[in-house]
């Protein structure tokens, strides 16, 4: 064997190299650069749109109505309208009639009562029950408009619209849509809420979370820290890979037949969407969860055997909340995803058309994707705002749930 | 003397391979032992058998009647987890709990209920970390990390940790690999200190160490001990070649 000449450092092909290291440094660092600032600007892209087309959404358009209670026959009293049978005095003395009357009245040019909301003698009868006092004289109440005005006021509408807002003038105001976050879904686009699909989605992840979490969480446990290695546990990890894998909506079809066809649950029901959202949860927070598992040093497990910990302290004291980090890293990525899911919910029947919101899991409900879902199939114009108004509220919800798993996470972050 | 622990035809495998070959060797209860011997010998394997620390290894299998006051370690009717308590390990890396050094001192007392109360705790943890030469370096950051000390000063903690759950027997695998001159006297005169109190087994690759700390060596060799008896006798008249070799430096 030959002894190695001595190198030399300073030759041109050292030199080259130096400086081909630091061009593929500086590339490297561009290449990440271009690509955050690429992903920033979409995200910031679709903020903007969302907000700019959604912002309207959350608006309604009001106009001015006058209308002579005095003059109108409602044998309504003051005292009737104290307490919840206010609803039913007004409606059963012909308050819609009343308002219609109105309309056709002070706007016979404009359509009469085609001018307002069907939801408009509701808001009469509210401020009725807050002003009794309204009866006996002759007021102007600020009720919302029908869509097509409520399109055109807001500056997107048909020319025949257009007439009508220019002819009303500054009888028109604009305000916040109070009903859109006391609501759930309607036919007339001006009475559309999307509480009604919040709290259905809430629910929704709400069972989600208490089946998945505790059960992913154990299942991971188990299989790192228990179960011995062998090929039944090969086979429920090769399992558990896949099934994370599967299409939602496969799950939406597993869904029906197991929750609804052999256990008769209710259809469309939170418990339901919950259940088959928690069967696509499980696997990516029990594969996150293995995973932080197993980054957890053995040495932690060697010094507390050491002193005697048994296998359920050694778990439950050192190696899970050094793997809760990461688990709920996993679990923020599982959530997001079963909220953001239509396709399995639409398979268990919550694409119906549900005008209340749900009182609880067995209730029938939607959820906001597939609200959003739902109306952006809808052909009336006022449609379009609500979609994009929904795709905000789903976005906030998105960032609260993100928000809080972050939180948790960097309260039970161990620093080494 | 009292034999605290006592090894028979002690065998282990990793699988198929024999780590461990017929040994026996009684360890006193007053007397520090240690155990040198080449890397790869097989010292750390037969440490891990006397508080059953092979049993988390899943290819481990271990022979033989290994009895700690008379009583076999092995069988069904020894609890494995009093067992580690009985039997406190420091190893060979530092490994302190990512948490408070009280908490790291406190753990053990704790779980195994040995203190009714917190003053009690306070009293059993600075006992520990004095006894292991550390409380007057952190008694005023108790609350810090256990994994912002330095190496030496972890190892340390390990051994305050150990000696917290009073143990009747320390076994300790090569605590000062990592650590100091000034470090390792302490921990010398730590099991200076502690013998008497505890039986303890330590593994060394230094021989001054052994001859220093220990009352009784045994030289491991190929999974073999070849020769077991007082440091005296082993350093300076030892009756095997091999050990001649390996405490002159022949091969190591
Ligand atoms: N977990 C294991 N699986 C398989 N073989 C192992 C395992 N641990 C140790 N061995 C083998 O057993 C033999 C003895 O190892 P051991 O760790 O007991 O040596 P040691 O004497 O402590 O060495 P050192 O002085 O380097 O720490 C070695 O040949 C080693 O390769
Ligand atoms: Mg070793």
């Amino acid at each position: 064997m030959t002894d190695r000449a001595p190198t030399d450092w300073r030759t041109d092909a050292m030199r080259r190299r130096i400086v081909r290291r630091y061009g593929a440094e500086r590339r490297f660092r561009m290449f990440g650069l271009g690509a955050i600032i690429l992903s920033a600007g979409f995200l910031a892209f679709l903020i903007v749109t969302m907000v700019m087309q959604g912002a309207a959404g959350f608006t309604e358009t009001r106009v001015s109505l006058p209308i002579d209670f005095a003059a109108a026959e409602l044998t309504v009293t003051p005292e009737q309208l104290r307490g919840d049978r206010g609803n039913l005095a007004l409606a059963g003395a012909g308050l819609e009639g009343v308002v219609d009357g109105a309309a056709g009245a002070a706007f016979a040019q404009q359509g009469g009562a085609e001018l307002l909301s069907d939801g408009a003698w509701l808001r009469v009868r509210d401020t009725l029950k807050a002003n009794p006092g309204m009866l006996r004289g002759r007021t102007a109440i600020d009720v919302p408009v029908a869509t097509d005005i409520d399109v055109a006021y807001k500056g997107d509408g048909t020319p025949e619209a257009e007439q009508v807002v220019a002819a009303l003038g500054d009888r028109l105001s604009r305000g916040l849509n109070r009903d859109f976050f006391g609501n759930a879904d309607a036919t007339d686009p001006t009475r559309v809420g999307i509480w009604g699909a919040l709290k259905g989605s809430l629910l929704t992840m709400f069972v989600t979370l208490i089946l998945a979490f505790p059960i992913g969480v154990l299942s991971a446990l188990y299989l790192e820290e228990y179960a011995p290695k062998n090929r039944w546990t090969d086979l429920i990890e090769v399992s558990i890979n896949n099934l994370a894998a599967v299409p939602s909506i496969i799950f939406g079809l597993l869904g029906l037949a197991v929750f609804l066809g052999t256990f008769g649950l209710p259809r469309s029901a939170p418990i339901v969407g919950g259940l088959t959202l928690a069967l696509m949860t499980m696997p990516v927070i029990v594969i996150a969860g293995r995973n932080a598992i197993k980054a957890v040093p053995p040495s932690i497990r060697d010094a507390a055997l050491g002193i005697g910990a048994s296998p359920v302290q050694v778990v439950f004291h050192h190696v899970l909340p050094l793997a809760l980090p990461g688990i709920l890293t996993g679990t923020i990525i599982g959530m997001a995803r079963a909220l953001g899911e239509t396709a399995p919910l639409l398979m268990i029947g919550m694409r119906a058309f549900i005008a209340a919101p749900p009182e609880g899991l067995t209730d029938p409900a939607t959820v906001l994707p597939v609200q959003i879902f739902l109306w952006s199939d809808e052909v009336a114009r006022g449609f379009v705002e609500k979609t994009s108004a929904a795709i905000i509220v789903l976005l906030v919800f998105l960032l609260a749930m993100n928000g809080v798993a972050i939180y948790l996470r960097n309260r039970f972050e161990t620093r080494w | 003397m009292t034999q605290k622990i006592t090894a028979h035809d002690v065998n282990v495998f990793y699988g198929e391979k024999q780590a461990i070959r017929q040994v026996s060797i009684d360890i006193d209860q007053e007397d520090v032992t240690a155990f040198i011997g080449p890397s790869g010998c097989g010292k750390s394997t037969f440490l891990r058998t006397l508080n059953r620390m092979n049993d988390t290894v899943a290819s481990a299998r271990v022979e033989g009647d290994i009895r700690l006051d008379g009583e076999d370690i092995y069988s069904k009717d020894m609890d494995v987890v009093q067992l580690r308590a009985r039997v406190g390990m420091v190893f060979q890396k530092p490994n302190p709990f990512p948490k408070s050094i009280y908490e790291n001192v406190a753990y053990g007392p704790r779980i195994h209920g040995l203190a009714s109360g917190k003053s009690e705790m306070d009293a059993i943890v600075e006992q520990s970390l004095t006894r292991a030469g550390l409380w007057a370096e952190v008694k005023d950051r108790l609350s810090d990390s256990g994994t912002a000390l330095s190496g030496g000063q972890q190892q340390r903690l390990c051994i305050a940790r150990a000696i917290a759950v009073d143990p009747e027997v320390i076994l300790m695998d090569e605590p000062c690999s990592a650590l100091d001159p000034i470090a390792t006297a302490r921990i010398e005169e730590l099991i200076h200190d502690l013998r008497g109190r505890y039986a303890i087994v330590i593994v060394t690759h230094n021989m001054q160490q052994a001859a220093r700390v220990s009352q009784k060596t045994a030289f491991f060799h190929l999974g073999e001990l070849v020769e077991y008896g007082d440091t005296n006798d082993i350093f300076t008249n030892p009756r095997e070649p091999r050990t001649t070799d390996y405490i002159t430096g022949r091969y190591g």
